[in-house]
């Protein structure tokens, strides 16, 4: 029976395997290069789709009558609001989140785990971006990821572009740290799978969305930058 | 000393320790192992260098194998 068994598990070190749950999106084609390039220019076309009327009656309003400057500017704030609404949308993904009340005390032995294992999957670099932001930083073949405990922040290489997702481990009692680390393996084992799987809460400029996101994600949007030469360059091939 | 570990509400649980030569370890780790994924659970080996792999039977070779929930878009 032992025999068996220690045969068993040596064929099972045959790794790897796509995301499981790409099983469940079957219907989404599997994210790429040149697919998150169509997302990015499909964003753009929304966003300006959606602030250009707003623009163009801004722009007409002063020249049918100077009375109507103040409707005018109104016009400019409403298109510069919808932008920002957007980048509010994907600046939620790396927004702790809430304990509920009562619980905090209860979590902080599991979450003193939890931040162990977290630990010992991050080189150092990581594991001090993580102590200071709450955010882990992987660099990956489709630019760099900051991951959250509900989503994930994609910063496109160049570092001008972001892509931000919302997605999350199934279990909600899992403690932050836990929840991370289970983004943090799902990307490392399938990155256009995890791109797949996730879904895209925001797409746009990265000073958009830094305007949106607290200090601490802005601290790791930063140390993308920083560490954009060295990330982009160690490619893992991981298609 | 290997370890099967299941990410929990509790940060971790370690399920079992095994070491190449003893194969009763290994047997009580591969049942543990298969219960776990029966329950719904992924099993993933981290490689190291940014990499990780998913297994569907238990490597025994690798020193540490984790076991997560699955993960979905919100």
């Amino acid at each position: 029976m032992a025999t068996g068994a220690v045969q068993a598990a040596v064929a099972g070190s045959a790794r790897s395997a796509p995301l499981p749950e790409l099983a469940g999106v079957r219907w989404r084609p599997r994210a790429s290069e040149s697919s998150l390039r169509r997302t990015e220019r499909l964003w753009l076309a929304c966003t300006v789709a959606h602030t250009a009327p707003f623009l163009a009656v801004a722009a007409l309003l002063p020249a049918l009558k100077l009375l109507l400057i103040p409707m005018s500017l109104l016009a400019v704030a409403q298109a510069w609001i919808i932008a920002e609404l957007y980048a509010a949308r994907g600046a939620a993904v790396v927004r702790p989140r809430r304990l509920p009340h009562g619980r905090a005390g209860e979590c902080e032995a599991a979450e003193r785990t939890a931040l162990g294992l977290l630990g010992d999957l991050l080189d150092h670099h990581s594991r001090a971006l993580h102590a200071r932001t709450g955010l882990v930083l992987e660099g990956g073949e489709l630019g760099a990821w900051l991951l959250g405990e509900s989503g994930a922040v994609l910063v496109r290489p160049g570092g001008h572009r972001v892509h931000c997702y919302c997605v999350k481990a199934t279990e909600a009692a899992l403690p932050a740290a836990d929840r991370i680390a289970h983004l943090l393996l799902a990307l490392r084992a399938d990155e256009t799978g995890f791109a797949t799987v996730a879904n895209v809460a925001f797409c746009g400029a990265r000073w958009r969305l830094r305007r949106r996101v607290d200090r601490r994600s802005r601290l790791a949007l930063d140390a993308v930058e920083n560490a954009r030469p060295l990330r982009y360059a160690s490619g893992r091939g991981n298609n | 000393m290997s370890r099967l570990i299941r990410m929990d509400q509790t940060g971790h649980t370690t399920l079992a320790e095994w070491t190449a030569e003893d194969s009763d370890a290994i047997d009580a780790a591969v049942a543990a192992f298969r219960a776990e994924l029966e329950q719904g659970y992924y099993a993933v080996v981290s490689d190291g260098d940014g990499r990780a792999s998913h297994v569907r039977e238990l490597p025994v070779d690798a020193s540490l194998v984790i076991l997560r929930r699955p993960i979905a878009g919100g």
